[in-house]
């Protein structure tokens, strides 16, 4: 029971850390629907690491829930939940198969996360003209994916195991 | 698996996802022909078409009650004011080559070029 509260806190804890990255970015302009750098996803990647991918779906769809009631809308829920589910999924796998460091899950994650939101876009405006943001998007995604596994890689290492240890 | 073999995988992946994105980009860049048509369209439908070499000030409406303005001037199409809360149609760069695009999902707006006599 113990552990199970201090297991739920830590969450919070994480998911109000998301949510401050994902206030944070929302003062960062963007040039391009879809174009961002996803701070949160550092949290994110962290909390897949060191507490599994359950937590990390708890995590990363409260926040999406939450940020979008809070500063969004409901159009912005459903990109937001489109990209958060894909990046999840397949950073969680390529997690699982041990081919890639952090920064390669990580990147992987990051342009899922932007094709997704593509083909969410493409069909709630019912147009493939937005299909020619793809390459755009891919490089982006790529660059920020880079920027986040650097930073998620650092957290999981030097955030010692203790840490989590005393929590759960 | 020895951590060397992942960065290097990674290195790998990366310069994949960037050779790709890279060569198309540059290759859309390479065989885009000049525009003819602007062309508007609101929620799928197409809603107008406008000739790219007379300038002109478009007031689009939509159904949901935002709105854009669309300005041709100079052989370029750009949105200069708009409803919508986040205002990327506006910061969108000009557009005057075929298949180039500006989006306000907001308001579900495309506005893309066209070339040809259509
Ligand atoms: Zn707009």
């Amino acid at each position: 029971m113990k552990q199970k509260t201090q297991t739920t806190a830590l969450l919070g804890l994480c998911t109000a850390a998301a949510m401050i990255l994902s206030y944070v970015e929302s003062f960062i302009p963007s040039i391009t629907p879809g174009l961002k750098i996803g701070l949160p996803n550092v949290v994110i990647v962290f909390v897949l690491y060191r507490l599994g991918w359950p937590a990390a779906a708890a995590v990363s769809l409260v926040r999406v829930g939450l940020t979008s009631i809070l500063f969004g809308n409901v159009m912005s829920l459903a990109y937001g939940f489109a990209g958060a589910v894909l990046s999840l999924l397949v950073m969680t796998l390529l997690r699982r198969a041990h081919f890639f460091s952090v920064v390669g899950v990580s990147v992987a994650g990051g342009v899922s996360h932007n094709a997704a939101q593509i083909v969410v876009a493409a069909a709630v405006m019912r147009t493939t003209q937005i299909v020619y943001y793809l390459p755009i998007l891919i490089i982006g995604g790529t660059l920020a994916g880079i920027l986040i596994g650097l930073a998620g890689g650092m957290l999981i290492s030097r955030l010692p195991e203790s840490i989590i240890a005393k929590w759960q | 698996m020895p951590a060397k073999c992942k960065v290097r995988r990674d290195l790998l992946l990366i310069f994949i996802l960037l050779l790709a994105a890279g060569a198309t980009l540059c290759l859309t860049l390479l065989f885009r022909l000049p525009g003819d048509w602007v062309v508007v369209e609101v929620d799928g439908e197409e809603w107008g078409r406008y000739a790219l070499d007379k300038g002109a000030s478009i007031h689009i409406e939509t159904e949901a009650g935002g709105y854009n303005v669309l300005e041709i001037a100079d052989g370029c199409a750009s949105v200069i004011e708009a409803s919508c809360p986040d205002k990327l149609c506006v910061h969108q760069h000009r557009i005057s080559h075929s298949d180039e695009t500006i989006v306000c999902l907001p308001n579900r707006v495309v506005v893309s070029v066209v070339s040809g006599r259509e």
